[in-house]
């Protein structure tokens, strides 16, 4: 195939999934309806922290449709929610891990926790057979602050832990002394106190879960909204349930973004599984919007100090952080990992500082759980780097770009004192170009056309890099990770010479069913309409552990070429039977098998209709038939980099931030599709701004979430954001996948938020305002009180 | 119960339904038309925006009797009579307006409503309209170039294709 | 049958009369309620935290619909929505139809109406601060009631059960603005203020604000009544004891915005 703008690797054709999304034509989870189905109403704590004295559910019972009420006790022997990564603290000891029932087991310990289930009809049958539950509870106080949590007098969240520490990790130089020599022989040392605010994913699609039970045949499929069906079949049978895997069907259709919150399983899941057969019927969930606030899983939500020694030439010669993380009241699938080995890992940032101690406290409280949400960890561990580093610029009198510029790994392999090695990157290239893009030239006049109006105009600049294609399985198993993660693709040659790609990364929204077959056709030399994938069904698809962690192309991507290769090498064996030549001497182009040096060629879909019609073949050495699967664990985690720069205005008269330019200079390495990786960007960088200046989940000191809704948790809207620049240019291929690619679904959430912070206090500055930092979100409330404070 | 008559993307539909039923339940699982969406319980999403009489409300903030006798109009009947994507439905494809396509039907409503009254908006009136239409997805760069794209103006010089 | 997403109110029953005297009498019914354009009403049903028997949709009355005016004075039918005030009041009362302009979103605009913004009187609504800053007379069936004895504080209004707003008078003034300092999240006003210079004094009517709801900010009435301008507002501020506080801003940073607010709607006044 000839090279143009619609085909192959590093066109943008048009996504083909959008036809169906734009008539109405998805098939979403709540879309799905199953004959005779019932429907579960779950009655949700509104209190944070309580004894379940009893539950009576006698007069719910007998109203009109009820099927079946379910409490606690009802799943008092079916396992709890696991976590999937087992962190060890720093004396040696596991983490702190309590029981994560589906439903409360005689205490409820956060808002929204399920209290009982109500399976009826109807859902209006459900929910008002719910109001007619009597609980009888015993308040108890709620946990809700961290660092109340830890002092020895507090309640505790679970009453059977020692205390509301999950774990004390240290990670990087574990040698206090040492460490602090750094800091006692510092020119220069910043510290910086800051706040990693709490955040909703919201996905738009609230999250949805059907169970259905065939008694036939003693199985069992689930619906529902994930991210990776086949993870959540295997949690939930080997580890809730204790249903045998090949029994159980984990369908996730088309899913309406997931952004972290869709990986994690959840009660609702196992639930309706389990009621399915409990009550000989399908039984469907659809959360509302203001179930999801309470029972979605939270992310960020760390407070930090964080110390940065520079000696008397302005190098970095240390870092320290101390960090306390907020679990929630229980683990959630990957919470543990989160704040330790996704953000301790990437404390060096793009920096050669040569000590790095990371201190991380994770902590029970009466709130939701807390898991990753887009970035996980990652831009935790950016904000406060490149934070602290504005900082340090701004008390040194230096340019902030400077100063990244001047303590920039230059050099690859690159090995952190945080146990990574960046195999490839260009730190100097991306901040080259985003100064460019970005007009950083331009800024002086622009800042006095803001200034002219009575605005204060503010840059900010920031670094970022992160660990993407989770992961080579041997070292997270060493870290902690109770699976594999690696992925796997199926490739399905049909005889006609159409091909189903069978992938374990699941699309809700990043175009797989677009750029996983420019990838195959390209390899092939056939047209794209002639690859589609399949994803999302454990019945369809083989294996693999979904998508999150910016890992689809990096990982399942690689499975998918591997397998591909497989088809190739066997396709070619095939074509050389055909033309009676060597299979060292065939080549393939364009669809074509040809003999190197002569005009013998048979076409692509002569060798498929061969494989499955094998008159003339060579049955003795090769089984017909073209179907490969590959299983591919990627050698080293993808070192996506970049560096982004922000422009506000800030009104004076009211603290209001406008973002007036935003700029981001990206390293994805190769790129499959600029379209979709633009795309990519532009939505981690609405939700980056969102974080920096408008989104806080905030709870009140009796643990009630004060932002449970749309009225007060405030979403970003087109009118908060500008059109931005992106550049994907400078590319370093990742030196170990075979497609060279890195991935780019995070990057934008992760790079985004210093920038914006870094550009408003920018702007206090440059107004005369002695600011030094504003905790996220920068409301306007909390701008005009910092500047006048 | 209580009889509901309308008239939905040009053809007469009616059914049962209780007082308390909203126009965006009576469109998806009564007549199965489950391009409207629903995000959100406190009429801010903007999912669920269809047109009735012409006008772009949120279904999920209208009860099914108030929609009677009404035309209404939902995403599935946006396209041209041969199937093919209309020009707004085109613009989203082409310039990446849409990623996992949940908010799409109500954005597409939107601007369907918005350039029937602005033929030519700006990048600022097509911000200020989507006020009551949230996207987490696309950090709302191409929903906005892609409007501008369908009212027929120049958006070759607004950065990243 | 409807099953589906647990969004679900308790049953009513549903009428829409086509006048006021069948409405009147349909709300006659014990918990009845008016349904304007539900834009509020129905969010706080699915919250089940209200159970009428009987919802009677007023948007079925004619009678209640449309813009008119004549003699410096503007009548709006409590049924109007706020997208037909935008527009049928612009070239008359210009400040009053751009704040319609600015509620909600498009699509709330197109069915919230007047009436039930008014009878609702959210604290952080605008149209209250409309109708007090202009001195509006609220027109129900039963009787005529004057902004300044309508509005009773938080949700509270002078509305009888049984009493509906068929339409509101607005004198219109020399000049007025509104400006709207928005609410992050809900895009409502975080603090709202309503200016209007007429013959017989100027009004200031601030929403968003207070404990108390929409009020007048009589200092700051008197001070432009001498000198019509923003300056004349330098050094005078409300209570900040008086305000709200809640996740999106303290008393005193919505102390300081009514100063903000009010300035910029004198200044922006036409």
């Amino acid at each position: 195939m000839p090279k143009d703008n619609d085909s192959g690797i590093g066109a943008s054709p048009k996504r083909r999934e959008d036809v169906r999304f734009l008539t109405g034509a998805g098939n979403y989870t709540d879309d799905i309806n199953v004959n005779g189905q019932a429907y579960v109403h779950f009655l949700r704590a509104d209190v944070a922290h309580a004894t379940i004295n009893s539950i009576d559910t006698s007069a719910a019972a007998k109203m009109p449709g009820v099927v079946k009420i379910f409490t606690g006790a009802d799943f008092a022997e079916v396992g709890g929610i696991p976590c999937g990564w087992g962190v060890t603290d720093r004396h040696g000891n596991p983490q702190q891990e309590p029981r994560h029932p589906i439903i409360a087991d005689g205490t409820i310990r956060h808002v929204g926790e399920i209290v009982a289930a109500v399976v009826a009809d109807t859902v209006e049958q459900a929910r008002d057979a719910a109001e007619a539950i009597e609980l009888n509870l015993s308040d108890k106080p709620a946990v809700v602050n961290m660092a109340g949590a830890l002092a020895e007098d507090s309640t505790k969240v679970h009453e059977d832990l020692t205390s509301n520490l999950c774990y004390d990790w240290v990670f990087g130089n574990d040698d206090d002394t040492a460490v602090q020599a750094a800091f006692d022989s510092a020119a220069h040392v910043t510290t910086l106190d800051l706040v990693n605010n709490r955040l909703v994913a919201n996905p738009m699609e609230p999250r949805v879960a059907i169970g259905e039970y065939t008694r036939g045949t003693d199985e069992y499929t689930l619906h529902t909204t994930s991210q990776n069906p086949h993870v959540i079949r295997l949690l939930m049978c080997a580890f809730v349930l204790g249903l045998p895997e090949h029994k159980v069907r984990v369908v996730a259709p088309d899913v309406g973004g997931g952004f972290g919150s869709k990986i994690f399983h959840y009660a609702e899941e196992a639930f309706c599984t389990h009621a399915a057969k409990a009550c000989g019927r399908a039984v469907k969930w659809t959360s509302t919007r203001s179930e999801a606030f309470i029972s979605d899983a939270h992310g960020r939500d760390h407070v930090t100090k964080i110390e940065l020694a520079l000696d008397a030439d302005n190098n970095f010669t240390a870092l320290r952080t101390n960090t306390m993380a907020n679990m929630g009241a229980y683990l959630s699938t990957f919470s543990t990992s989160v704040p330790s080995y996704l953000h301790g890992t990437l404390m060096a940032g793009n920096y050669k500082t040569p000590v790095v101690q990371v201190n991380v406290k994770t902590v029970f409280t009466n709130t939701v759980p807390v898991d990753a949400y887009r970035g996980a960890g990652r831009p935790e561990a950016t904000y406060q780097l490149e934070r602290v580093i504005d900082k340090a610029a701004r008390e040194l009198g230096t340019d902030p770009i400077a100063l990244r510029r001047q303590n920039f790994i230059t050099e690859f392999p690159y090995e952190t004192p945080v146990a990574l090695t960046y195999d490839t990157g260009d730190y100097v290239a991306t901040m080259d170009k985003l100064e460019q893009v970005a007009d950083v030239a331009g800024f002086a006049a622009r800042r006095a056309a803001s200034e002219a109006k009575g605005r204060l105009r503010g840059f900010g600049v920031n670094c970022y890099i992160e660990a993407c294609g989770i992961a080579p399985s041997n070292i997270v198993g060493m870290l902690g990770a109770r699976a594999g993660l690696y992925d796997a693709a199926t490739v399905r040659v049909n005889a006609t010479g159409t091909i189903s790609v069978f992938v374990g990364a699941h699309s809700h929204g990043q175009g797989h069913e677009t750029s996983f077959p420019q990838v195959v056709a390209e390899m092939i030399g056939i047209d794209e309409s002639m690859v589609d994938i399949v994803h999302g069904d454990t019945g369809r698809v083989p294996f693999g552990m979904g998508t999150y962690g910016s890992r689809s192309i990096a990982v399942c991507g690689s499975a998918m070429v591997r397998a591909t290769e497989k088809i190739i090498n066997k396709a070619k064996k095939i074509a050389a039977h055909l033309m009676e030549a060597s299979d060292a001497d065939i080549e393939l182009k364009d669809g074509q098998f040809t003999v190197a040096g002569t005009d013998k060629s048979v076409a692509w879909g002569d060798v498929t209709l061969t494989a499955y019609v094998p008159h003339n073949y060579p049955l003795e050495e090769l089984e017909p038939g073209l179907e490969e699967t590959a299983f591919y664990d990627p050698a080293n985690f993808t070192y996506p980099a970049g560096a982004y720069a922000c422009e506000v205005e800030v009104d004076p008269d009211t603290g209001k931030v406008s973002i007036e330019r935003f700029a981001a200079a990206d390293d994805f390495g190769n790129i499959i599709n600029p379209m979709i990786v633009d795309g990519q960007v532009h939505g981690g960088l609405g939700q980056g701004i969102g974080q920096a200046l408008l989104e806080n989940a905030a709870y009140d000191e009796d643990g009630q979430l004060l932002s449970a809704s749309y009225m007060d948790y405030a979403m970003p809207r087109a009118d908060d954001v500008p059109f931005y620049q992106v550049d994907h240019s400078c590319q370093t291929p990742c030196t170990h996948n075979p497609l060279g690619v890195k991935g780019c679904g995070e990057a934008g959430a992760i790079g985004s938020p210093p920038a914006v912070v870094n550009a408003v206090v920018d702007a206090l500055q440059s107004g005369g305002k002695e600011v030094t930092h504003i905790d996220m979100p920068l409301s306007p409330s909390r701008v005009w009180s910092a500047m006048n404070g | 119960m209580a009889k509901v008559s309308m008239t939905v993307n040009g053809k007469a539909a009616s059914g049962d339904v209780e007082g308390r039923t909203l126009l965006s339940a009576f469109l998806r699982e009564e007549l199965g038309l489950t391009g409207t969406h629903v995000g959100c319980d406190t009429s801010q999403c903007g999912a669920c925006v269809v047109h009735v009489d012409g006008q772009a409300v949120k279904a999920c903030t209208m009860l099914a009797l108030e929609a009677e006798g009404s035309e209404v109009a939902t995403i599935e009947g946006q396209a041209n009579a041969d199937g093919s994507l209309n020009t707004i439905q085109q613009a989203f494809q082409d310039h990446h307006g849409l990623q996992c396509g949940f908010c799409t039907p109500g954005m597409v409503m939107s601007a369907a409503a918005l350039l029937k009254d602005n033929p030519k908006p700006s990048e600022g009136e097509i911000r200020d309209y989507l006020e009551g239409n949230l996207c987490r997805c696309t950090g709302y760069h191409n929903i906005v170039k892609a409007i501008m794209a369908a009212s027929g103006q120049d958006v070759s010089s607004i950065a990243a294709e | 049958m409807l099953f589906g997403k647990d969004d679900k109110m308790y049953e009513f029953e549903f009428e829409k009369p086509s006048t006021v005297a069948e409405a009147v009498a349909a709300l006659a019914d014990e918990d009845a309620q008016a349904l304007g354009g539900g834009q509020t009403l129905i969010p706080t049903l699915k919250q089940r935290l209200a159970m009428p028997s009987k919802l009677v949709s007023l948007t079925g009355i004619d009678g209640m619909k449309g813009v008119s005016g004549g003699d410096g004075m503007l009548s709006i039918g409590g049924a109007t929505t706020h997208a037909e005030v935008a527009e049928a009041a612009a070239d008359a009362y210009p400040a009053l139809a751009a704040l319609a302009g600015q509620i909600g979103d498009p699509a709330v605009r197109n069915r919230g109406t007047i009436g039930g913004s008014l009878a609702n009187n959210d604290p952080a609504a605008c149209y209250p601060a409309a109708a007090l800053g202009s001195g509006a007379t609220i027109m129900t069936n039963r009787r005529e009631i004057t902004a300044d004895d309508y509005f009773r504080g938080l949700f509270e209004t002078a509305l009888e059960d049984g009493e509906i707003i068929t339409a509101v008078r607005f004198p219109v003034p020399q000049k007025a603005s509104y400006q709207k300092f928005l609410q992050p999240a809900s895009r409502f006003a975080l603090v709202g203020v309503f200016a209007a210079k007429y013959a017989a004094g100027v009004r200031v009517a601030v929403t968003g604000a207070s404990e108390e709801g929409v009020f007048r900010w009589n200092e700051a009435e008197a001070a432009l009544d001498a000198d019509f301008t923003p300056e004349a507002l330098d050094g005078l501020s409300v209570d900040a004891g008086s305000m709200m506080a809640d996740l999106h801003g303290s008393k005193a940073y919505r102390a300081h915005l009514v100063g903000v607010m009010a300035k910029r709607a004198v200044a922006a006044a036409a």
